[in-house]
């Protein structure tokens, strides 16, 4: 098994994907001749042609209309959103249209098509180039919205997403694409859609987090284990809407002490819904407050370094509010 | 009017009457309905039954995808929606073939008509039907798709973009403004500053054709010459039909707050299902007597549709929770199973790749 980055297990995905179905296309700015912005489509122009590999005009509404219109005929649309940023002008076909598109006909019409948008900061992208808009997209019945946290679910939750017959909004987070590195199969495989991974088991504290935040998750628990003989459960949520609520029940029981970890603001986001499946279900096996570890809530994340860091969730932070849990 | 210069025979002028005259009672059935009770909701075509039936019968109906808009009630009946159809939504019953009673009514669809499923925020369907085009072109099936929509509608950021989009890959589209003048109670001087809908076109590189709504054969014409310039690879037409409202905006709105008495009478003189039957008269398509018969005809259609849709179930709660997402297994590799996978060749002027070679190397 070769290690490849997150990057590249994306556009090992794509090309896959396209190979074995040619109703798989990808749209969107700039994702043809310039591969796109990030590079995820490098070379699928060269080898799939432009009938399959669509440079669209700047219109992200239609980008996604289109993908919706040409999904429901059959076909299967892969829409790049160039940043998670960029992806508002979209949100009325993907919330009112996409998500709705079967439950409003009674099932006589589906949309089988991915959004794939790359989000998060911690790259030097400010206020517009940083967000992360999961949670605007989240609670809304019929979209699936997921994120993977490193290379090997990358390739085979898009893939999944693309074959899959529901709208998937596929978050990438910008961060990992050439941070995360890992053993990516050859082989066509995939990850399911609706189900969250524990990464890391231990019994004394359980972290809950996605994207960017499972890694420096990983890497808290770690050292916190080498250092002060903590054990953190790691659970790596992959789909954040709708959630694995098994999974995150059985995650709080284990240890009943919870921190949950994200990057985007703290006060309306994933967070809220996690502790609230978590009060619902587990109050009673808790041994201490649930906590949460979030961006703070400014509208988004500014540019100059040492503000941009105020805002990120980092290794120590998380350390720090995990060892505070385990010793509540 | 001319129904021959339009290339249609007396049969199919007769059968396009017929369709305007069922749309029309229906409608009125929905706001007796609506008075006495029993229906929560209307929202009319009347005043527009002559441009729908004129685009309707121009179109191929289970091959063209058709985007209607909440007006169309005279379209769909033309693409072979039926009565009963019509009248289970309007009941919300079960059965409603569109929604099984999930949408208001007038939210039309029928998948093997190729009449898509629509929302109710204006425009959205735009991008879809330009989506619909575009598997057209990729796909290499011979088909259009029409799109219509209302003239305070051409406002929407949709309407550009979809458009535009067309216009850049010369797809298949037809769309259709359906000109009453209002958007509610806006009239159309607060809603655009340009002349009219049509000459948006230009920004679009698409043709730009303004017909006269009330003459359903020039609507066909004009619709049936875009769906040949289409399917010829010509790109996509904005056909614009000056139409009139002649009922309040649905059942909900009270039109005598924003325009005169006299104002819609003025419309009601010029009806245009009264149009098309004192033309069919002048060219003694049907005679006084033919004329009596199809109404009585058409009312027993509506009775029966009525009935029917009244005593259908309603829906169970119990199937609410129904059709979120899949129901089925995922089937990767699947969706030739839905589109047949033909195609495949690219339309002129666009680079092919070459054959393929080797395995997959990711992409590098
Ligand atoms: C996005 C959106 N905004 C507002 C409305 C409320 N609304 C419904 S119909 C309508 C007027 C539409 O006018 P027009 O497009 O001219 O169509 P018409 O009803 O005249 O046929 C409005 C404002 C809506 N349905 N969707
Ligand atoms: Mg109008």
């Amino acid at each position: 098994m070769a290690v490849k980055t997150y990057i590249e297990a994306i556009r090992e995905a794509l090309w896959q994907a396209m190979e074995r179905d040619p109703g798989v296309f990808v749209l969107g700015e700039d994702v043809g001749r310039r591969g796109g912005v990030f590079r995820a489509t490098a070379g699928l122009l060269e080898r799939f042609g432009e009938r399959r590999v669509v440079d669209t005009p700047l219109a992200e509404s239609a980008i996604v209309g289109v993908a919706i219109g040409a999904a429901a005929y059959g076909l299967r649309p892969v829409a790049e959103i160039q940043f998670a940023d960029f992806i508002y002008p979209a949100t009325n076909q993907i919330v009112n249209e996409a998500a709705k598109i079967r439950y409003r006909s009674n099932g006589a019409w589906s949309v089988p098509l991915v959004i794939r948008a790359p989000y998060g900061g911690g790259v030097h992208g400010a206020l517009y180039h940083s967000q992360s808009v999961e949670k605007a997209f989240t609670g809304h019945p019929g979209l699936r919205v997921v994120t993977p946290s490193n290379p090997y679910d990358a390739k085979g939750l898009l893939l999944a997403a693309i074959f899959s017959d529901d709208p998937v909004l596929f978050l990438e987070h910008k961060k990992l694409y050439r941070l995360a590195k890992g053993e990516v199969p050859e082989d066509f495989y995939t990850v399911p859609l609706d189900r969250a991974r524990t990464v890391r088991e231990g019994d004394d504290v359980t972290v809950i987090a996605y994207g960017l935040m499972v890694p420096y998750a990983l890497e808290a628990a770690e050292r916190l284990a080498r250092e002060e003989g903590i054990e953190a459960t790691v659970l790596d949520l992959v789909t954040l809407y709708p959630l694995d609520r098994a999974a995150i029940v059985e995650a709080a029981r284990r240890t009943g002490k919870v921190l949950i970890v994200h990057e985007d603001n703290g006060e309306g986001g994933v967070g809220g819904e996690v502790a609230a499946v978590i009060a619902e279900t587990a109050l009673f096996d808790l041994d201490a407050p649930i906590r949460r570890l979030t961006g703070p809530d400014v509208p988004a994340m500014p540019y100059s370094p040492p503000l941009e860091a105020w805002f990120m969730p980092s290794v120590e932070r998380i350390a720090a509010a995990m060892r505070e849990l385990a010793r509540f | 009017m001319d129904h021959r210069a339009a290339g249609l025979t007396d049969a199919e002028a007769i059968r396009m009457y017929r369709t305007m005259l069922l749309a029309r009672r229906l409608d009125e059935r929905q706001w007796l309905l609506n008075r006495a009770g029993k229906l929560p909701f209307v929202i009319s075509c009347q005043g527009h039954e002559a441009a729908q039936v004129g685009a309707g019968f121009a179109l191929k109906p289970g091959v063209d995808f058709v985007l209607p808009y909440y007006r169309d009630l005279a379209l769909v009946l033309a693409l072979g929606v039926t009565s009963e159809a019509v009248m289970l939504a309007a009941f919300a019953r079960a059965d409603d073939p569109a929604s099984g009673g999930r949408q208001m009514p007038n939210h039309f669809s029928d998948r093997r008509l190729r009449i898509f499923t629509q929302s109710s925020p204006t425009g959205t369907q735009i991008p879809h039907a330009v989506g619909f085009a575009w598997a057209a072109r990729y796909t290499g099936e011979p088909f259009v798709a029409f799109v219509s929509f209302g003239d305070g509608t051409s406002n929407q950021g949709d309407f550009h973009e979809g458009l535009n989009f067309a216009g850049v890959f010369r797809l298949p589209v037809i769309a259709f403004v359906e000109n009453n003048r209002y958007a509610i109670s806006v009239p159309l001087e607060r809603q655009i500053a340009s002349p009219d809908v049509a000459s948006r076109a230009q920004s679009y590189g698409m043709a730009g054709v303004k017909v006269d709504g009330r003459d359903p054969f020039a609507v066909y014409r004009v619709v049936r010459e875009a769906r040949e310039r289409a399917l010829a690879g010509e790109g996509g037409t904005l056909i614009e039909a000056d139409v009139m409202r002649l009922t309040p905006h649905s059942s909900d709105d009270d039109d005598r707050t924003y325009r005169s008495r006299e104002e819609v009478e003025a419309l009601r003189q010029a009806d245009p299902v009264a149009r098309v039957r004192a033309y069919l008269l002048e060219q003694a398509l049907l005679d006084a007597a033919a004329l009596e018969a199809l109404e009585a005809e058409v009312a027993a259609e509506v009775d029966r549709a009525t009935a029917a849709a009244e005593a259908a179930p309603l829906p169970d709660p119990a199937t609410a929770m129904r059709h979120v997402y899949a129901e089925a297994p995922e089937r990767p590799g699947a969706s030739t199973d839905r589109w047949g996978g033909a195609g495949g060749k690219g339309p002129e002027g666009w680079t092919e790749p070459a054959p393929a070679g080797g395995g997959t190397d990711g992409g590098r």
